[in-house]
């Protein structure tokens, strides 16, 4: 009961943090607009790349993911680690460095051009949807390898012995629980695109709604129009978790082991094959950055450090906060409301929490804060799809028997179910913390100088001409983020009861 | 502990002491006030002249006025562009300098008595001159191979991607779109802001950006590098303001005035070139630094005031708009 009544808070407060500001806002610009034939061609076509780099991401994370599952080799644990660093990256360094290598004057180009290939133009839809696939995959091979690795490895062992077909019996079911999950998270995501889209795209053919809230806020201070866009992102943040909820139902599976299962179906090659295929695609990108990033990390100001300290305390703030939302949301409903965060433009948010905060204080007094606010809520649908399945299996395996000792609440959680959930509580404060590295533009509003942080400090440089010093300070921000990743991930592994 | 004690009590005094200080709060952008912005030296020498603490607050400059609205803490707003003064100016929320605007050296007539210039620019494509001729006309561009790769911004979401479509409007007229038209297949793409267009320059993924007439300077100054140029187009380039205002509801007039006096001042004006990547709206061009002296100028200067630009605006992007999603 009293469980409930947690869960139930915490789905109040994150609905709250997200309904609020938008509130604010409509009313502030006294009610809803109707949508231009314009906004509405922007609409259709944000649905559509969205719905396309999600699928594919999702597509191609299966192959990679059952590869990394099955496969032990030396730096597995480490290349998995790497390969997430794209979804950290700062939008437009991630631009820049796929334009490295996929660009006019990129390395694909110049190896393909003394061959006779034409040339290969990245500029354009299919430009839209390679750089959502390029932030993306990750997270989906790392949603989906979770689900490979939660299936205990005795059940493999028994369809072995059975002869009965892995993929039908034991991969398929699982799957069907986890794609559609992973899949409604990367669409939301890229609901939200912006820079991606408008850049990679080529042109005004790839408008998406969150340009348009922006030109309604920045050029035409139309909040009706702004927050009339963000209640339609809302909408369908809210239909795809919905949708996603409705088709990954079934069974639970019990609990498994972070160790790759030695099997005996799958072509070695084939793995090799899909695990080279996304690395090279993955750290290629990354590759150019890093070497970009090394050679500007001398031209950098010594207002790095307090930005990087700023950084890393709104990541750490923001692991905690997330994590105390979290456990009590664990549930399917929480994991379906936890996508309203991420649905909404984040300079909606932003201008709904001026708009709350500022009667009462200073908005740069809390600008910190509200960035950590807004990166706890940005992180919650992905902590939430981490941490979902292990809660319920703790639940169905150990709650009954923990009640028989007369554990109840809290000692309920401590004794037996956190123990339990280190390993994924790791990998989601890990993932937390890295995200909440990043910058998600909210933060405009509440600025004063001296007190940025490293994303603003990157944009700042750029901004100035700086364009080595940008790529060294979005090094800075990738090794941080990557460095808090990985201690948190590592940390939860140590010792963990499963 | 005892080092604590006196650091605490140090702090406890310092605040006392600064809470007899009248503090200036200026609104400002996000680039103005950063560390190589003009805003650190401007806010030294203004406090050795007033003696009071000058506040920074920075970001959105506009939409955050309209949203704290007679609320505001600001004293003085400085960082606007002419192209959004007219819904700055409906809001009601500015008062006018009374300043005598004859010390102003732009290449056009100012005489509005609420928006002052602090320093301006024009619009220009810069490129590469080891690799490009150049354009010396706004029809050369358009007549160049399609392989000539262009990059700009976006009029929905960036300043200097407005002030090309109304560029464009100016130079063309009811031809706009057939302009744009000639332009599109050599435009590599579109991004949200200046920064993320002249990163795709300095990386070699375009061969001409669209950037100010100013854009050399830094270049030259402060790399030593003599490579970039901006074509001077002979149809004339765009002007771009930059202004200061004085908020109507200021609690501190005195000061404000005295600020908006200073800006206008060969100290505050000297300041700019080096910091701002501009050129500075009242100080003699034998003044600028030498590399703003040698930088080629327009002949001619194109400029919509606030109420043509706002009539023209949606008309200009949609000419942009349709062009470019053939």
């Amino acid at each position: 009961m009293a469980q409930r009544v947690v869960a139930i808070i915490a789905a109040l407060i994150v609905a709250g943090l997200v309904i609020g500001p938008v509130t604010a806002v409509l009313w502030r610009g006294g009610g809803f607009t109707a949508l231009s034939a314009a906004d509405l061609a922007a609409l259709r076509f944000t649905v559509w790349q969205a719905f396309w780099s999600a699928s594919v991401s999702v597509v191609l994370a299966v192959p990679v993911a059952r590869a990394l599952a099955r496969r032990a080799f030396w730096g597995r644990g480490a290349l998995i680690s790497v390969m997430g660093a794209p979804f950290i990256l700062p939008v437009i360094v991630a631009i820049l460095g796929l334009l490295a290598v996929f660009g006019g004057n990129g390395f694909v180009n110049v190896v393909l051009d003394p061959l006779g290939v034409p040339k290969l133009d990245i500029y354009g839809a299919h430009g839209v949807i390679l750089a959502h696939v390029f932030f993306n995959l990750p997270l989906a091979v790392r949603m989906i390898l979770q689900g490979w690795l939660a299936i205990p490895a005795e059940r493999f062992r028994v369809a072995a012995t059975l002869g009965a077909p892995v993929f039908s019996v034991l991969e398929w079911p699982m799957l069907r629980r986890v794609m559609p999950s992973a899949f409604a998270v990367i669409f939301v995501i890229c609901l939200g695109s912006f820079a991606v889209a408008l850049t990679l795209g080529g042109g005004p053919r790839t408008t998406t709604v969150e340009l348009a809230i922006y030109q309604a806020f920045k050029f035409d201070f139309d909040l009706s129009k702004a927050a009339s866009l963000a209640v339609v992102q809302l909408a369908l943040g809210l239909s795809a978790g919905l949708v996603a909820l409705l088709l990954a139902r079934g069974d639970l599976l019990g609990a498994g082991f972070d160790r790759v299962v030695a099997r005996w179906d799958g072509s070695r090659v084939l793995d090799g094959l899909w695990i080279g295929l996304a690395a090279v695609f993955l750290l290629a990108p990354l590759a150019a950055i890093f070497l970009a990033g090394v050679v500007g990390l001398g031209e950098l100001p010594s207002s790095v450090w307090g930005a990087s300290a700023r950084s890393v305390g709104i990541a750490l703030g923001a692991v905690v906060l997330t994590m105390a939302l979290a456990l009590p949301l664990a549930t399917k409903a929480g994991e379906a409301a936890s996508l309203l965060g991420i649905s909404v433009s984040g300079l909606v948010l932003g201008t709904g929490i001026f708009l709350i905060v500022q009667p009462y204080v200073r908005p740069s007094e809390v600008a910190l804060p509200v960035t950590m606010l807004v990166n706890v809520l940005m992180a919650l649908p992905f902590v939430l799809r981490i941490l979902r399945p292990g809660v319920e299996s703790a639940r169905a395996d150990f709650g009954r028997l923990g009640q028989s000792l007369g554990l109840r609440g809290w000692t309920l959680w401590r004794i037996v179910y956190l123990p339990r959930l280190r390993r994924q509580m790791g990998f989601a404060a890990g993932l937390t913390g890295a995200l909440a590295m990043g910058d998600l533009g909210v933060i405009t509003l509440f600025s004063r100088p001296g007190q940025g942080t490293l994303p603003l400090l990157m944009y700042d440089l750029m901004g100035r001409y700086q364009m080595g010093a940008a790529y060294g300070a979005a090094l800075v921000l990738v090794a941080l983020s990557m460095g808090i990743f990985w201690a948190f991930d590592r940390g939860g592994r140590a010792n963990a009861v499963v | 502990m005892k080092q604590t004690l006196l650091t605490v009590a140090g702090l406890f005094c310092a605040s006392a002491v600064a809470a007899q200080v009248e503090v200036l709060t200026v609104y400002a952008p996000d680039y103005f006030g950063s560390e190589w912005g003009p805003g650190p030296s401007i806010e030294t020498a203004f406090e050795a002249q007033c003696g009071c603490d000058l506040q920074y607050q920075t970001g959105d400059l506009l939409p955050r006025l309209l949203l704290e609205g007679e609320r505001t803490e600001a004293d003085v707003a400085i960082g606007f562009n002419s192209d959004i003064t007219k819904r700055a100016r409906e809001s009601g929320l500015f008062a006018p300098h009374g300043l005598d605007l004859s010390p102003l050296t732009l290449p056009i007539e100012w005489d509005d008595d609420t928006f002052l210039p602090f320093n301006y620019g024009h619009t220009a494509f810069i490129y590469d001159n080891t690799k490009l001729d150049g354009f010396d006309s706004f029809e050369a561009l358009l007549n160049a191979p399609d392989d000539v790769r262009v990059v700009i911004q976006d009029p929905r979401s960036s300043i200097s991607g407005l002030a090309l479509v109304l560029w464009v409007n100016a130079v063309y007229g009811d031809e706009a779109e057939a302009a744009w038209a000639r332009l599109a297949p050599k435009i590599v793409t579109v991004t949200q802001g200046w920064s993320e267009s002249y990163g795709l320059f300095t990386d070699g993924e375009a061969d001409v950006v669209l950037s100010y007439t100013t854009s050399p300077a830094y270049h030259i100054i402060a790399e030593e590098d003599l490579t970039k140029s901006a074509a001077i187009f002979e149809e004339g380039h765009y002007f771009m303001v930059e202004l200061a205002a004085k908020l109507a509801g200021t609690d501190n007039p005195e000061l404000a005035d005295q600020f908006m006096a200073f800006i206008l001042t060969e100290e505050f004006q000297t300041m700019i070139p080096t910091t701002n990547w501009s050129f500075p709206a009242a100080l003699s061009e034998d003044k600028w630094p030498e590399g703003f002296q040698s930088l080629p100028m327009p002949e001619t200067v194109l400029f919509y005031d606030e109420n043509e630009a706002a009539a023209l605006r949606d008309e200009a992007i949609e000419a942009w708009r349709s062009a470019l999603s053939q």
